[in-house]
């Protein structure tokens, strides 16, 4: 999270001492065994059914109308709390940045960004069950002065209840993901552009605009692939209905009283790789843009 | 990975088979002390029960798993079993796992010491599994009525307990009297039910309860889903899973749930009152399994002939449990009474699902539960 670490330069880096490669050989290794072999039996399994024999039947329920109204929702948690996230967390690198970087407040505000950024499963969930739940402190509190957070049912247990725990963990997630990328604008620029005569608006739509966006949307991405992967906290969370695909997928494999269905698991996972390749597609194809406006 | 389950598959067909061959062989005697307790179908394998004894104490441990220490009195069942059989060691793994991840796990540690020894699992996930069974005639084979248990010994009714309702007294002051009551403004944001009915046994059955409460049968059972529907749309239904934590700290006022589980509550919250519905009672059987490729396969033979013996037939029937052998037992005259004080009578208006009842009602609930329950 230093100065030292900002995109271009560590690009070039990698590209001109090519024999440390080797060093990434464990890594790789390490990627290989227990990620991508993983991924990839996984979501084989959902070409096959229970006996083995290759079936498209998984595939094909996917587009039933129930676990696409699961995507959907899955979808839309992860964009909401990805965007309010990278604003918010965006918001707060820029107050950060007019900090001295060796201050006590900057570095308490960096380690606890880091610290929360893991912040999540079972222990998030019971957090909020604790301050916001039906007994929780909070709503007692309010409770006691006539204001009933739940008046119009307990949604804490819903699908829009995921969105607080989650904004909870992106944006410290955006904080320490997008800090080096703010760091790394140079008060040369807004002295040149002052120089020039542009204004404070043409600094940051013509100058810091198009240098962060790259940045920018990929954190963007990151926030929303950490969302819509995320299960533990749902899990606590959300005891009924499966509302969320990594929900359906732990319904289709520990299920004691719908049996059969553990392919299916391995069907709903290649959905959410489909979803992500389509985005992750759509960012490097803006980001080639991008590079052309920085040039 | 599916040729290993294929691998996998064939070899449990050929286990079974040699299984059941050396069933209708003369078992081994135990004098020659070479005992493959592996493919005892009974305690005769080993001679007599000191000799089954000996050879549990020999493997020196037992692993069991989804036992919860207050589901059904499994936490002083395995603390009596520690203490008759002092040589073994118990590990209960997973306590909170469902049916299904007892299977995945003696799938997942096939051939590991730490694979579970014996299951006690739901019956769909019984009746689908049955190739991973090792059959086993418990002494007390008789008391088992017909109807509970599988001819060979594969798999064996244990305890069934009935699905009821409990409250806390403190919150809601009347107690239901019928399943209508919990539609009233009182119970606005309280009533739970323990786990989704498409993944957890308790919770398809509080839906089969409230579809013969409304009409419904074991053959249909969306009068149960349109019950929660309506639940749903008072705002009354809570879709959080309640624990016993949540109970105590008043999360989750109004829990459907096992009778052995909402008894076994009032322990821990005093205020917590357990009703059944009169009418209909609805009730499933758990069963008693022993995994064939047990790590412990003679501790394991140990663990099914004590859950068979009276001791913990009657630590069910005190955590309201109904044991199988119970019939057998009053005439025997060695129920506890104490403990039939604890469930009361078996009632006589008893549904139980069968098999092919179970899949057609989870296929239900699987196009609909989700839609039905969201608000």
């Amino acid at each position: 999270m230093t100065v030292e670490t900002s995109p271009p330069r560590r690009a070039r880096r990698l590209v001109s001492v090519s024999p440390s490669v080797l060093g990434l050989t464990p890594f790789a290794l390490y990627v290989l065994l227990f990620l991508a072999i993983p991924t990839v039996l996984a979501v084989l399994s959902g070409l096959f059914d229970a006996q083995g024999h290759f079936t498209l039947a998984n595939v094909a329920a996917l587009f039933a109308p129930d676990i696409l109204k699961t995507f959907a929702s899955s979808f839309w948690v992860s964009a909401v709390t990805a965007v309010v996230g990278a604003v918010v967390g965006a918001l707060v690198c820029y107050a950060l940045l007019g900090m001295n970087p060796q201050g006590a407040l900057r570095s308490m505000v960096d380690s606890a960004a880091s610290v929360l950024a893991q912040f999540g499963g079972v222990m998030l969930a019971f957090a909020f069950i604790a301050t916001i739940g039906i007994q929780g402190f909070v709503t007692v509190f309010l409770r006691g002065l006539g204001i009933d957070i739940f008046s119009n049912g307990v949604w804490l247990y819903q699908v829009p209840g995921l969105l607080l725990p989650y904004i909870y963990f992106q944006v410290p997630l955006m904080i320490i993901t997008f800090m080096p990328a703010l760091e790394g604008l140079k008060p040369q620029w807004a002295e040149a552009n002052a120089t020039l005569g542009g204004t404070r608006l043409t600094y940051w739509v013509r100058i810091a605009g198009p240098v962060l966006a790259p940045s920018f949307l990929g954190s963007l991405l990151l926030l929303f692939a950490n969302a819509f992967s995320s299960y533990a906290t749902a899990a606590a969370l959300i005891s009924q209905g499966a509302q969320i695909v990594p929900l359906q997928i732990r319904a289709a494999l520990i299920s004691e009283t719908v049996l059969g269905r553990s392919n299916m698991a391995g069907a709903l996972a290649l959905g959410m790789i489909v979803i992500m390749v389509v985005l992750m597609w759509g960012y490097s194809a803006l980001q080639s843009r991008t590079t052309r406006w920085q040039q | 990975m599916f040729n290993r389950r294929t691998i996998v598959g064939i070899a449990a067909v050929a286990a079974i088979t040699i299984s059941l061959s050396a069933c209708s062989s003369t078992p081994t005697p135990a004098a020659s002390g070479a005992v493959d307790a592996k493919t005892a179908t009974s305690v005769s394998a080993f001679g007599d029960m000191a000799g089954l004894v000996k050879a549990a104490n020999k493997e020196g441990a037992l692993n069991v798993i989804a036992l919860p220490d207050n589901w059904a009195n499994y936490g002083k069942i395995i603390a009596a079993f520690k203490k008759k059989y002092p040589k073994i060691t118990v590990n209960s793994a997973n306590p909170d796992g469902s049916s299904a991840e007892e299977i995945k796990a003696a799938d997942d540690l096939a051939g590991q010491d730490t694979a579970p020894d014996v299951f006690d699992l739901g019956p769909a996930v019984a009746l689908a599994s049955t190739a991973k069974f090792a059959p086993y005639k418990v002494s007390t084979w008789a008391d088992v009525p017909e109807a509970n248990k599988e001819k060979t010994g594969l798999w064996v009714n244990d305890y069934t307990g009935l699905m009821s309702v409990g409250y806390d007294s403190k919150v809601i002051k009347t107690a239901p009297k019928k399943l209508s009551d919990l539609l009233g403004s009182a119970y606005k944001g309280k009533v739970a039910i323990n786990g989704d009915p498409t993944q957890a046994g308790a919770a398809f059955a509080a839906v089969g309860l409230a579809a013969i409460q409304n009409g419904g049968s074991a053959d249909d059972f969306q009068p149960g889903v349109d019950f929660f529907q309506k639940l749903s749309k008072a705002g009354n239904f809570l879709s959080l899973d309640p624990t016993p934590a949540t109970i105590a700290s008043g999360e989750t006022p109004v829990v459907f749930d096992w009778s052995y589980n909402n008894l076994a509550q009032a322990a821990t919250t005093p205020n917590w009152k357990t009703v059944v519905f009169p009418g209909s009672a609805y009730g499933s059987y758990y069963n008693q399994a022993i995994n064939k490729d047990a790590p412990h396969p003679a501790a394991a033979r140990l663990w099914e002939e004590f859950v068979y013996s009276p001791t913990v037939q009657n630590l069910y029937l005190a955590a309201g449990a109904f044991p199988v052998q119970i019939a057998a037992m009053d005439k025997a005259g060695t129920t506890d009474k104490s403990a039939q004080a604890v469930a009361g009578k078996m009632p006589s208006q008893f549904v139980s699902p069968t098999d092919a009842q179970t899949t057609s009602a989870g296929a239900l609930l699987t196009a609909k539960w989700a839609a039905a329950i969201a608000q």
